[in-house]
């Protein structure tokens, strides 16, 4: 995008490690390879911030500056006026809570049922169970947007329609939570299972008191993905919803985009505030995604 | 799962792995309702109900094939699934292209800034599709966008990024290569940080450089991940929906509406709930064919 505002970041902050890393190679030649690597890392990442940077520095601009040219990257008289406007305007603080329900009850049912499946399907060993691991890993092959209307059917044959319910149940299961918890349970040595059973342990309170303290970091690996999932989730709130007061965020700010005359004061203020619980969230347990051992069946 | 019943009542005494039936039966208890529920039963009704003319209310007739020779021959579908491959085959590359460029910088041990770097490059992954439409929508306005004005800046007339399908199709393939990079790329850092560095100082011994080291070491031995990158990516361009909803809304008119978007408009726009389980089911048979055929050309390759 901005190509004029490139070369500047050679000179950023080095992060942490770095200077580990290069023990080796700090010749000439490594210094030469080391301006180019950072410069093309830096290219790179501004065309990457630079959108984000824009649309949150725009987000600041009071409406009459948002179109006045020449364009500006930092607002001249930067206010809050854009959040406050869409904070209050159709309901949008009711959106945020509905939205944080939403997410914050479906993670936690998402990660217990996995979580539970999951050890069931590492540590017990009957064939039902490996039928039923290939039932989940079908759920993979056919993604909820193939099946709108059918599942939309029978959700309202359930009779939950425009409820909360029929946003929340049918997320619950995900083959990429059970997987992560299986593929988690399969590194647990039996031995410790065994020795549980022989002090007389039962099976559910070796799962409970043994097992689940343990899957922590995996908890909250999915726990953090599962409400990426859920408070980014569009089509499907869209489409069980029908009363205003029940709509999610992503909800409410697709209705600014598709008004007659798009507000952009209030939408640029209402997305950067839908932004800020993930990146806010993202930023606190950053070290877990980074570090999270992705696997193919990462998907919502 | 029909074959559980008889296995409960007749096996305790005999083998040692069948005394835990209870257990593991509790423990996935919820989530075999819910696959019954949510996943076996519309998945049944859909196939049911692409034979007939369902209109999500009332009485219904079966019309065998003729939702699918309808669909074979109306011609939005048609636009719908050609523009739908058109942008798959757009993203997936590039995509492919830049979450690898990424990974490799953010590997490098001779670049600096890579922690923050790579934050930067996962961030737009975190956002909405709806908020990343939004906020390319306000990067590329035809009179107002930043990206316009900075061309006028260098003298060059505005682009009609609203306004022409071709470039509207190609904005939104930016803006969601721009968003899935940083999916892509984790997946790619975990490849080539498993690739063993004595590879590269063989290599380097034998004075190959960089882009021959990239060439001949990082990209067969990261072979299982790209195949696993592209087959997540097409799965995902062909199910996209609301980036292009929040950007241009599948316009100008209606000459970007993908496929998905085509199903929601006929299914619940239209009450057309039977001709949009047919088009959700040839959506499901393109999905099972891309899998395969990458399943198939991935065997090929490892085996070589």
């Amino acid at each position: 995008m901005t190509t004029t505002d490139m070369p500047r970041p050679v000179d950023a902050d080095p992060g942490p490690g770095v200077s580990k890393k290069r023990t080796r190679g700090a010749t000439s030649g490594g210094l030469r390879r080391a301006v180019s690597a950072t410069t093309l890392l830096w290219i790179l990442a501004c065309l990457y911030g630079l959108p984000v940077l824009w649309f949150v520095l725009s987000s600041l601009k009071p409406s009459s500056e948002l179109f006045s040219y020449p364009l500006t990257l930092v607002p001249h008289n930067p206010t809050l006026s854009g959040f406050k406007a869409a904070w209050e305007s159709a309901n949008f603080s009711q959106y945020f809570i509905n939205t944080a329900l939403v997410c914050v009850i479906t993670t936690v049912l998402t990660v217990g049922v996995s979580c539970c499946t999951g050890y069931a399907l590492a540590k017990y060993d009957n064939r039902w169970l490996k039928a039923f691991f290939i039932c989940i890993l079908a759920t993979t092959m056919l993604p909820s947007e193939v099946m709108l209307a059918p599942e939309f059917l029978v959700v309202r044959n359930l009779g939950l329609y425009n409820s909360f319910a029929g946003i929340i149940l049918p997320a619950v299961l995900t083959a990429t939570g059970c997987f992560m918890f299986r593929q988690f349970f399969l590194t647990v040595p039996d031995e410790l299972v065994e020795a549980a059973r022989i002090d007389g342990a039962r099976e559910l309170s070796i799962f409970l008191r043994i097992m689940v303290p343990l899957s922590r970091p995996i908890m909250l690996t999915l726990a953090i993905l599962s409400f990426q999932w859920r408070w980014n989730d569009y089509i499907w709130p869209l489409l069980m919803l029908n009363d205003p007061s029940k709509f999610t965020v992503q909800i409410g700010i697709q209705s600014i985009v598709g008004a007659q005359n798009i507000n952009w004061s209030v939408l640029l203020g209402a997305s950067v505030i839908s932004m800020i619980p993930l990146i806010a969230v993202f930023l606190v347990f950053q070290r877990y995604v980074m570090g999270a051992d992705i696997n193919a069946g990462l998907k919502d | 799962m029909t074959k559980r019943a008889p296995d409960v009542s007749v096996s305790p005494p005999r083998r040692r792995r069948s005394t835990y039936i209870l257990a593991p039966l509790v423990l996935i208890a919820a989530n075999v309702v819910l696959f019954a529920l949510f996943f076996v039963w519309p998945a049944v009704i859909g196939l049911v109900y692409s034979f007939t003319n369902y209109t999500g209310v009332g009485a219904f007739q079966f019309v065998g094939l003729d939702n699918y020779h309808n669909l074979l021959g109306d011609s939005t579908f048609y636009d719908a699934l050609t523009r739908t491959l058109l942008y798959a085959v757009l993203f997936v590359p590039l995509n492919f292209a830049l979450s690898l460029l990424a990974a490799n910088l953010v590997v490098n041990k001779y670049a600096k800034g890579a922690s923050v770097a790579r934050v930067i490059f996962f961030i737009p992954w975190l956002l909405s599709p709806i908020v990343v439409g939004v906020l390319w929508r306000w990067l590329f306005g035809e009179n107002f966008g930043l990206v316009n004005y900075i061309i006028e800046q260098f003298g060059g007339g505005a682009v009609p990024w609203q306004s022409n399908a071709d470039l509207s199709l190609i904005v939104v393939v930016m803006a969601a290569s721009w968003a899935w990079t940083g999916f892509s790329m984790l997946l790619f850092i975990a490849a080539i940080k498993n690739v063993p560095v004595s590879y590269y100082e063989a290599a380097s011994l034998d004075g190959a450089g960089p882009w021959r080291q990239f060439v001949s070491i990082t990209l067969p031995s990261i072979a299982p991940t790209s195949f696993i990158v592209i087959l997540l990516n097409t799965i995902n361009a062909m199910k996209e929906y609301p980036v292009f909803v929040a950007l241009n809304n599948g316009g100008p008119g209606t000459s970007n509406n993908l496929l998905v978007q085509y199903i929601y408009e006929t299914g619940f726009k239209r009450g057309q709930i039977g001709y949009a389980s047919a088009a959700s089911f040839v959506l499901m048979l393109i999905l099972m064919a891309v899998a395969i055929i990458q399943l198939i050309v991935n065997r090929r390759v490892e085996n070589r």
